[in-house]
Order: structure tokens, then sequence, then C-alpha cells
């Protein structure tokens, strides 16, 4: 018993190739069945769940898994304690940082805390305007059960926006039920809101009728081979293509028609004589037929 | 001759007292403990010393630190944009363990060595025997199999169910599910593989053992002469292997435990009656025998 245990259980032989081999496989194959589970559980665990919404300043989902050691500095950092490391058997990556809009919005700090704690960069320092962030997107989800739908007034996700009037809108309809009032429609322009989920939580509906969503959910988007016209000859100055020709209904001579409300008129010049018993008016010309009005 | 299962540890107390024969394992469970107390003193009492958990944290809102393997797999992830803090706090992890030796993450840090250690405190006290026999080296295949999973997939892959990570993120900011892993890892050592997962499997302990390569502190076995092979260092150590080259060479080799593997626990140094075992630096590596008298020597001499 003078021997030191691990001499006793592997004598000092030289193994054999062939044992090595085998033994190699064995090691090889095992870990690499844990290894097959272990990716299949990641790749499981990329698909980050709609109400689950990472810290502003996060980086693209994908490159935020490989990026965040999920040490929780965040968390500690955020003044209002919204962020919350995933738990294991929850269904967002394990450890990683999230808030949930309809119980804790984040409350877009001026200084954004939680970014520059991030210590590996996976909270994108380049961050420093939260009025720039892209949480997720707002998303009116259910016109039916909305009040403003119903001609109630409410406007509270419009109110609580911390940038008021750039990423909620109210736009104005005539109500057809009372034919006098209108309703005040709360739109979301995804340009200038930061998903940070205030107006989620502050939705008076049992089940908010307006949510933040991950953009990719909420937004569509044009194919790249559209050119929308209008918006490059705004930034040119001018038509890039062959100038648009002025359009021209089938109208007589002398007859123009307005669109911007005043319907046909009568051009300068060929107005009818003040002599003629006819009328001034371009509809009565147009109904006399112009060789009267000549 | 070797001492039976049951005494082992007494004849120490008997010859240097408790308080010498506990010394080590005494420290290193009030280090493990104070680590965790500066982490949860901030949340409990708005004391902040450590915040975040070991995969990253700051010291005294200055000193960043970020884990090894952690860094290394965000680079095998394919994340090469890694921010200052975390550069700068692998570098102070690195440097620190290649001072204090690799593996004292192990066993004067990491939160898992409870769990292991209790799992193979019952299994001496209740003699649980298995025979399952795993290489000590699969852990360096599973750290090198983390790597690959992040690079297929992308991301911290590993992290999903490490469970040292789950377990320590868990205390300070909730366990979840995590308490199944930490009672899997005690259940596994107890029944299936004597120092299971400290021993053989964890790819952390692994990239620890790395850096542990070229660590300046190490235990050392320099009184070595003195040893009468009452086997007990080899019974309480967690990595029995790396005892022997230090104790059993012979002359003029070195009396360095020099193995990645050691843990720098210091429980050799607790246990053993003839005070054979010592803390040093891994240099000199050979002290010279005649530097001391062994008992055996002491005895005949008078």
């Amino acid at each position: 018993m003078t021997d030191a245990p691990s001499d006793r259980k592997s004598p000092k032989r030289p193994i054999s190739r062939r044992r090595f081999l085998a033994d190699t496989a064995k090691t090889a194959c095992g870990v690499g069945l844990v290894g097959l589970v272990v990716a299949m559980h990641a790749e499981g665990a990329k698909s980050l769940p709609a109400a689950a919404i990472r810290p502003p300043g996060a980086l693209p989902e994908k490159d935020f898994l490989a990026s965040c050691v999920r040490c929780g500095l965040c968390v500690r950092d955020c003044p209002y304690e919204i962020l919350k490391l995933a738990e294991l058997g929850e269904n967002v990556a394990t450890g990683t940082p999230y808030f949930t809009a309809r119980t804790g919005p984040c409350e877009m700090c001026e200084d954004i805390p939680c970014v520059p704690a991030c210590p590996t960069g996976a909270l994108d320092h380049a961050l420093t305007d939260i009025t720039k962030a892209k949480m997720g997107v707002a998303v009116l989800i259910d016109k039916e059960t909305c009040i403003a739908f119903q001609g109630l007034r409410c406007e509270v996700c419009f109110n609580v926006c911390p940038v008021r009037g750039e990423a909620i809108k109210l736009e104005y309809r005539t109500n057809p039920r009372s034919g006098k009032h209108a309703f005040f429609e709360p739109v979301v322009y995804s340009d200038g809101c930061t998903g940070c989920g205030l107006c989620e939580k502050a939705c008076i509906l049992e089940e908010a009728a307006i949510k933040v969503l991950p953009t990719r959910l909420a937004k569509g988007e044009l194919g790249e081979h559209y050119r929308l016209g209008w918006e490059q000859k705004q930034e040119k100055g001018e038509s890039l293509v062959a100038p648009d020709p002025e359009h021209r209904y089938n109208l007589p001579e002398g007859v123009t028609y307005d669109h911007q409300g005043r319907g046909l008129m009568m051009e300068k010049g060929a107005a009818a004589p003040d002599t003629s018993p006819a009328s001034n008016s371009a509809l009565e010309t147009l109904k006399r037929g112009i060789p009267e009005a000549k | 001759m070797a001492t039976p299962d049951q005494d082992i540890g007494k004849d120490a107390v008997l010859q240097k007292g408790w308080i010498e024969a506990y010394k080590w394992l005494t420290l290193r469970r009030f280090s493990q403990v104070a680590i965790l107390a500066m982490f949860m003193s901030g949340p409990w009492f708005g004391v902040w010393v450590l915040k975040g958990n070991i995969a990253s944290s700051e010291l005294l809102n200055t000193v960043p630190m970020t884990d090894p393997l952690l860094f290394l797999q965000m680079l095998a992830a394919g994340f090469f944009g890694i921010a200052t803090p975390a550069l700068i706090g692998a570098a102070v992890i690195a440097v620190f363990f290649l001072i204090a030796g690799g593996r004292v993450y192990c066993s004067w840090v990491c939160p898992m060595n409870f769990v292991t250690d209790a799992a193979y405190w019952v299994r001496r006290r209740l003699s649980i025997k298995s025979n399952t026999h795993i290489s000590r080296n699969i852990r360096y295949w599973i750290l090198g199999m983390v790597l690959i999973v992040a690079a297929l997939t992308g991301t911290l892959a590993y992290e999903l169910v490490n469970p040292v990570s789950v377990l320590y993120r868990g205390l300070i900011f909730g366990m979840g599910a995590g308490w199944a892993v930490v009672l899997g890892i005690f259940l596994f050592d107890l029944f299936v593989l004597q120092r299971g997962w400290c021993g053989h499997v964890c790819p952390m302990g692994a990239a620890y053992a790395l850096i542990g390569r070229g660590s300046l502190v190490r235990a050392r076995a320099d009184r070595r002469e003195a040893c009468d092979n009452c086997m007990e260092c080899f019974a309480v150590c967690p990595e029995p292997h790396v005892i022997s080259p230090a104790l059993r060479g012979k002359g003029g080799t070195a009396t360095v435990i020099y193995s990645g593997d050691c843990t720098n626990c210091g429980r050799c140094i607790d246990i053993c009656p003839e005070d054979v075992f010592n803390f040093g630096l891994r240099f000199p590596a050979v002290r010279q025998p005649q530097e001391w008298i062994t008992p055996a020597e002491g005895k005949a001499g008078t």
C-alpha cells in the first residue's frame, strides 16, 4: 500500500494504439452528443418571445446572444429596476436581460445608465441619445377594442409617450355615428417610436390594445427595387426622368379642371365676354356647348 | 500505512491542533462566503462592493472583471467588437489567476465547490462506492466542445446551461429552475462519479486549469522526506493525481505540484500530520533535502 492510488489504478504500461483510438473515439462521441444537445437547445433559445424586450441599445438579437455574458450589470444600473435576467426555465435565453412593457416599461433615462454599464458592448455604447433607441415598435394592435376607435376620448397612450407627438400622433376622423363628433385615433409612426413601452403600460384596457413588438414582427419591408418618385423628386428638386406632362382632361378649349377644389374653370382670357347672355360659370358654358360661348 | 477512511484528519488534529488542521479549509470557506457577500451587500444593503456576477463584474464601480471562458466564447461565437471593460476585465482575471493559481477560482471562489464538497463529504460518510470511471481529461474535451458549439450556433450556447453561472447568477438574481441543475450535480457527484463535476466535467475549471499551468503560487511537498505514507492527502485531495510527481519524486526532482489541475485548496497542507506540504512559488523547483531533519532521522539521532 505504499504506491499512490493513481499508480495502483493505472499500472504503467504503454497504451496500445488500438486502445488509444478506441478511447478517443468514445470520448469524442460522448462529448459530441452533449454538444449536440447544447447546440440544439441554443438554436431553440434564439427565438425571443415577443413580449420580452431587450434593454436600449441592444445589438440585433443574433449578435446580442453572441455578446451578452449575462452578468446583470445593466440590471443593477437601471434606476427603475425594470430589467430582469431570465431565469432557467423561462423561455428567454437563460441569464439574458429583458423587460416586459406591460408591467415595467423603459422610462427612457436621458443618460441611459444601463448602456455604459454593459462590459462587453452587447448594449451598444454608441447609443447616447435615448430617443434614437429602437427597443421595438409600438403597434396599435387592436382597433376593435381601443376606445378611441369607438369614438370615446382617451388619448392616454398619446399623452404618456416620452416623444410626444412624434411616435404617436392623433389623427381625426369624422364619427359617422353621431355625424358631428370626431374619432381621435392614435397612430404610431415607427420613425419616432423607441419601443419603450410606456404606452402599453398606460393603456387603460384590461389587455392593452397598443403593444410594443419586436421590430421584425411590427414592420413590413419594402422591396429594394421600389423607388418612390415623389421622394426622389423632392430630394433632387426635379424629376429624375422626363418631367411629368401636365394632365389635361378632354375638355373644350378654354376650360380647365382645378384639382384643389375649385373644379371646372374658365381659362383666363378665354372667359366669355360680358356681353354674352351665357353664364360666367364654366359648367354652364360646358352644358351649352363651346361654340356658343365663343 | 494508509489511514482508514473514518480516521482521516484525526492525526492532523492531534498533532497540530484543530486550527492548524483546518486552517486553509476555513480560509477557503471564508473567501467563498465573503465574495458572495460582496455581491449580495449591494442588492440587500445598498453597499456596492462587487456588482454583477462571476461572469462579469465590477469591483467598487471601477475595476472590471470578466471570466476568461466567457470571453473565449464571445470570440468563438464571432463577436469581435468586445468593449473595453470586458477586455480589461478578462486581462485582470487572467493576470490574477496567473499569480494566485488558475484553479484558485474553483476552490476559493466558485459556489459549486460547496455543492460538490458536500457531495464528497456525504459520499465518504455513507461509504458510497461507484465504479464509474471517466478520464479526468474529459473536461478539456468539453471545453473544446463549448467553444465549437459557440462557433456553430453563433451564441454563448453553453451559458444557457452552465451550472456554475446558473448557480451564482441564481443566488444573486433569482434561481428559477436552476436548483434542479444544482441538485443534479450534487446527485451526480454523490452517486455516479466521485469528484465528478469539478474533477472531471466542468469546462470552466478546465479553462482555469490551463491558466494554472503557468501560475506562480503553488502547493509544494517541500518536506516530502517526512512523508510516512498515511495517504490522507490523497484521500482529501480533489485532484489526487497532481500529488504524486511532487511527493513521490526521488532525490533531485521537483517538489512543486506543477499540474494545472491542482486547485491550491490547501487541504493537503491541513491534513498532513507531518507537515510535508506548504504553499510557495513555482521556483526554485528543487529544494535540497538536507535543509531539514525528518522525524525518523530525528529519532534515530537521539
